[in-house]
């Protein structure tokens, strides 16, 4: 099909617009229908898997229209490597959502999934959008559905976290826009593939590289621009935790991707310390920070940003193991080999992808004890075993996962970055590795304390075990981790042509005179 | 050297004026001497004068002249205003009918007064001699004042009266000012004289200094009529104090009159003085950027509010003319077609919210909007986003493309200026989504609007989703008006 990638964008979102109009009064109606919706989107974005050609780094699926003519803003639709993992990734975690929802949301159902469907058409686009001003509409659009999801179906503070989530992600990316709009004055285009060639001065490369620092950062969240996500995780009903996490944050990490290391490969390669020294604050100290936590929701939303700092790790630290000579020939610094600096770059993306299914996961554990006692403190529990067996089988998966063990998909991209990391430098290597034992203290003694342990709280020996719905979502992940964690190699050779790709436009120089 | 050569046939490019002048002098005899029963259809007719004279104006898009004399031009851009100014006030009467009858306000002068003043504005945006523009301006503002007046037993809306009255003869008499020195020093009226009198490369240093002395006075008269910061001291009290129809009208139709003032005198009559003119409206555009901006987070008056959003809107349109260049210029024009739409919506849903014995002028009165009406709700939420810049709105093309004017022409400075007080001015437009959305009600609000308040509202709304979807044809329509 030539125009898959429009259907799987607004198949949801004018599939959302019809369960909104299907109304919360039939709410059994518009819980059906999105999530027929959902399951066929997911279907067709694995036809598109299937169909990719993991043999070059050209787009794919292209689709090309003039949109705004005045700009030379073009409908230009198209997917590559390092896309097509994170598109499989959101039509997968829609799904989970929209069935983790069945029962748990009573107010205003229609909005609710209609909202999550539209989210998903949204982030479709976002990572397949190859003209900026479309990929930046996309991005900003992504923001209106989850405020709505915090605000409306969101806790105790769910303002304060709503608006300090969009405002916070405004401020990011308005300045992304202003860069966007200053290359396209400097070249005429703003194509993502034109401004990849267009030559910059590393002044010019200094201020986009900041400008779009701050869009992706404040995404990602790297530190010390994360203090909006502990807020929205908390606050945000276990459906809007879910897509923040398994999603939303990957488009910061797909930012770095897509824009910062090709347009301004100089400026990336000069600030890359600063970078990587953030990462590895948000990767200990951020760790250190969950360990502390009482709730159990913020505890994960510190380790999503602890293990967030691998991606950007694992990007940074390519400018450390690889440059390009004179005559244009890729060659190591300090004897690392070729390789590390895949490891590095693929690593990330497998993190990504890893952390979207865990991070789902841990949400997901959390929003099963949330809906049967209403709360998230950790010391509200204790002894959960007893009651729930099964769902301690799998929260405890989950949590091993969540603390890199090897065999499940979190130690795969972890112990990548690292490797790529020991070639850059022995000590970032070390500090990234400590995250094995911090993020092993935080996970397991939560885990201690809400499974194990005696039975303080008589409401808790009252619990039930999951029912068969909640089981087929954790089976689902529980299978998607084992899976990433024994056999990553389909999801790596995905990417493999379009990372190399990169690697290439990243060490090239874009200054003129130098070129 | 004021030869009045008259020819029947130009009357054929006044048509517009001439057709609405003719309608309202019938509508006021038909509404004097029909019986009771038949006064709502003036209503009715004045809705038909409006809708014939936007064909009228439509239909002479592409005609160019200039007749009377050189006092009148008929140009590309003239025309598209007055199509949009008929346009956009058949949208604000059918909102203001029913704002009118729910308090009692519905007496059919009101209408009388508003096609009045639309006159006034197509005078304005045809004027091409300082006299027809300040004729314009003033039936314009007349009318205006005495539709502010029409809530006679409203205390606060006798005091915005007086105060828009007070402030805008006094603006009125800046222009003045400003015009007798340009007259005096070129000896003409006429626009298009005074052009090419005013050309830098012939005239003497002294002649210059007037020149720039009058434009200064020009410059303030413009910047009243359109409330840029620091002429802006009458908009708030205005706005809230005036009922809620008038406030739609006069911060949506009269701004294209007022840009159209601001194109003829300074675009066409001054170009030459482009840098003198753009380094004042470049304060102006960043003062109001930031007032606008700033005071509206504490506001808790939504009518008050949206003054201080149309002062920052305002700033926007401002930094699209300091560019001096076509394109920028077309830009400023599609941030005015865009706010008025915009605006003209957020009026809708206030007015909407009114009924018999309500009154709803604050914030608080949009609580828990999205459970009773999630339709109005959903209308209110697009056209804030929209206000806030966030795609896929109107708004946000708005202003990219007047970001993307300002940093071609080199002012990257402040259009970081500008996008960064467009994150703060987001705050204030989430507190409204917040009170619909997340706020619960206290209270039952019923909308019992008629229907085709709810159609229009519906389309309004549904076009600042629609355009933003494809903005290409609208961007390309205001550049291609210079």
């Amino acid at each position: 099909m030539d125009s898959l990638l429009s259907i799987l964008i607004w198949l949801p979102i004018l599939g959302g617009g019809a369960v909104l109009l299907i109304g919360n009064e039939r709410s059994s109606t518009a819980k059906w229908a999105s999530a027929v919706i959902s399951v066929l989107v997911f279907i067709l974005s694995i036809n598109l898997f299937l169909d990719f050609d993991t043999s070059t780094s050209a787009m794919q699926f292209v689709e090309k229209m003039s949109w705004i003519s005045q700009f030379n803003i073009f409908y230009h639709l198209g997917v590559d490597g390092i896309s097509m993992p994170l598109i499989i990734l959101t039509t997968f975690s829609t799904i989970l959502v929209i069935i983790a929802g069945w029962e748990v949301i009573q107010n205003r159902v229609a909005d609710y999934m209609a909202a999550f469907l539209m989210m998903e058409g949204i982030i479709i686009g976002v990572f397949s959008a190859m003209d900026s001003m479309l990929y930046y509409v996309f991005w900003e659009a992504s923001l209106i559905p989850m405020l709505l999801i915090i605000g409306v179906w969101g806790g105790q503070n769910r303002v304060y976290a709503a608006i300090k989530f969009f405002l916070y992600t405004f401020l990011g990316s308005v300045f992304m826009l202003v860069s966007l709009i200053y290359m396209y004055n400097l070249g005429g285009s703003f194509a993502i593939s034109d401004m990849h060639a267009l030559p910059l001065t590393l002044v010019q490369q200094g201020w986009i590289f900041w400008a779009f620092f701050l869009a992706f950062a404040v995404k990602v969240p790297m530190f010390p621009v994360h203090t909006w996500l502990p807020d929205a995780h908390v606050q945000a009903p276990t459906g809007g935790s879910v897509i923040l996490a398994a999603i939303m944050l990957k488009m910061g990490g797909y930012g770095f991707f897509r824009f910062s290391l090709p347009i301004t490969p100089d400026a990336s390669s000069y600030f890359a310390f600063v970078v990587i020294v953030l990462s590895l604050i948000a990767i200990v100290y951020i760790g250190f920070v969950a360990l502390v936590q009482k709730d159990m929701k913020k505890l994960i939303a510190y380790s999503s940003i602890s293990h967030m700092g691998f991606v950007t790790l694992g990007v940074f630290a390519l400018f450390s193991i690889m440059k390009m000579d004179s005559s244009g020939e890729l060659i190591s610094i300090a004897g690392a080999s070729i390789e590390s600096a895949y490891l590095g770059l693929e690593g990330a993306m497998i993190q990504m992808v890893s952390h979207g299914f865990i991070s789902a996961a841990m949400f997901l554990v959390v929003g099963v004890l949330y809906d049967r006692l209403h709360s998230r403190e950790i010391s509200t529990y204790g002894g959960v075993v007893n009651s729930m067996p099964k769902f301690t089988g799998f929260a405890v998966l989950f949590a091993m996962a969540n603390a890199g063990l090897p065999g499940t998909s979190g130690f795969v991209g972890e112990f990548m970055v690292i490797l790529g990391a020991l070639q850059a430098n022995f000590w970032y290597a070390f500090l990234a590795a400590m995250t094995l034992i911090v993020g092993a203290a935080y996970t397991l003694w939560m885990v201690k304390r809400v499974f194990w342990g005696p039975v303080i709280n008589p409401e808790v020996s009252k619990l039930n075990d999951i029912n068969a719905r909640e089981f087929g979502i954790l089976a689902v992940l529980a299978v998607a981790v084992l899976w990433m964690g024994i056999y990553p190699q389909p999801v790596i050779e995905v990417m493999h042509v379009s990372i190399a790709n990169l690697l290439e436009q990243a060490l090239t120089t874009k200054i003129p005179g130098m070129l | 050297m004021m030869n009045f050569n008259f020819n029947v046939s130009e009357l054929m490019f006044l048509m517009p004026e001439l057709f609405l002048l003719a309608a309202i002098s019938c509508i006021l005899l038909f509404d004097l001497y029909v019986k009771k029963e038949l006064k709502k259809f003036t209503y009715h007719l004045s809705q038909l004068a409006l809708l014939i004279t936007g064909l009228l104006a439509f239909n002479l898009i592409g005609e160019s002249a200039t007749i009377f004399s050189g006092t009148f031009v008929l140009d590309t851009l003239g025309s598209t205003f007055k199509v949009f100014i008929a346009g956009f006030s058949i949208i604000a009467l059918v909102y203001s009918r029913h704002y009118l009858s729910v308090h009692g306000l519905l007496r059919n002068e009101y209408f009388i007064l508003a096609l009045m003043s639309i006159l006034g504005m197509l005078v304005m945006v045809s004027g091409h001699s300082l006299l027809t523009l300040y004729l314009g301006l003033e039936i314009m503002s007349l009318s205006l004042y005495a539709l502010i007046a029409t809530a006679r037993d409203r205390a606060f809306a006798i005091e915005a009266a007086l105060k828009y009255f007070v402030l805008g003869a006094i603006a009125s008499g800046l222009l003045l000012y400003g015009m007798s020195m340009i007259y005096g020093i070129t000896g003409n009226l006429d626009i298009a004289q005074i052009a090419s009198f005013a050309s830098l490369a012939s005239l003497e240093p002294q002649e210059t200094l007037i020149l720039n002395f009058g434009l200064v006075f020009l410059v303030i008269g413009v910047a009243f009529k359109l409330g840029a910061v620091p002429f802006h001291m009458w908009v708030p009290d205005v706005y809230q104090g005036s009922p809620t129809s008038v406030t739609m009208f006069l911060s949506t139709v009269p701004k294209i009159a007022a840009v159209a003032l601001l194109v003829r005198l300074l675009i066409d009559g001054l170009s030459d003085f482009q840098q003198y003119w753009a380094d004042l409206f470049m304060i102006l555009a960043v003062l109001s950027i930031a007032v606008g901006s700033l005071v509206a987070l504490t506001q808790v008056n939504i009518k008050r509010m949206l003054a201080y959003s149309t002062i920052s809107h305002i700033g926007f349109v401002l930094l699209g003319f300091v560019t001096g260049v076509l394109e920028g210029y077309g830009s400023a024009i599609f941030y005015v077609f865009a706010y008025i739409l915009m605006s003209l919506a957020a009026f809708g849903s206030i007015i909407v919210l009114n009924r018999s014995g309500f009154e709803a002028d604050q914030i608080s009165d949009f609580r828990g909007l999205s459970k009773h009406s999630p339709w109005f709700a959903l209308i209110m939420l697009a056209v804030m986003l929209s206000m806030a810049g966030v795609p896929p709105f109107i708004g946000f093309y708005s202003k990219l493309f007047i970001l993307q004017q300002v940093v071609s022409e080199g002012y990257v400075i402040l259009a970081i200026i500008a996008v960064i007080f467009a994150v703060i001015s987001a705050y204030y437009y989430l507190q409204i989504i917040k009170t619909m959305y997340f706020d619960d009600a206290d209270k039952d609000i019923v909308v019992s609007a008629p229907i085709d308040l709810k159609v229009v509202l519906s389309i309004n709304g549904a076009l600042i989703l629609i355009i933003g979807l494809m903005p290409g044809y609208w961007m390309n329509l205001s550049v291609s008006l210079f």
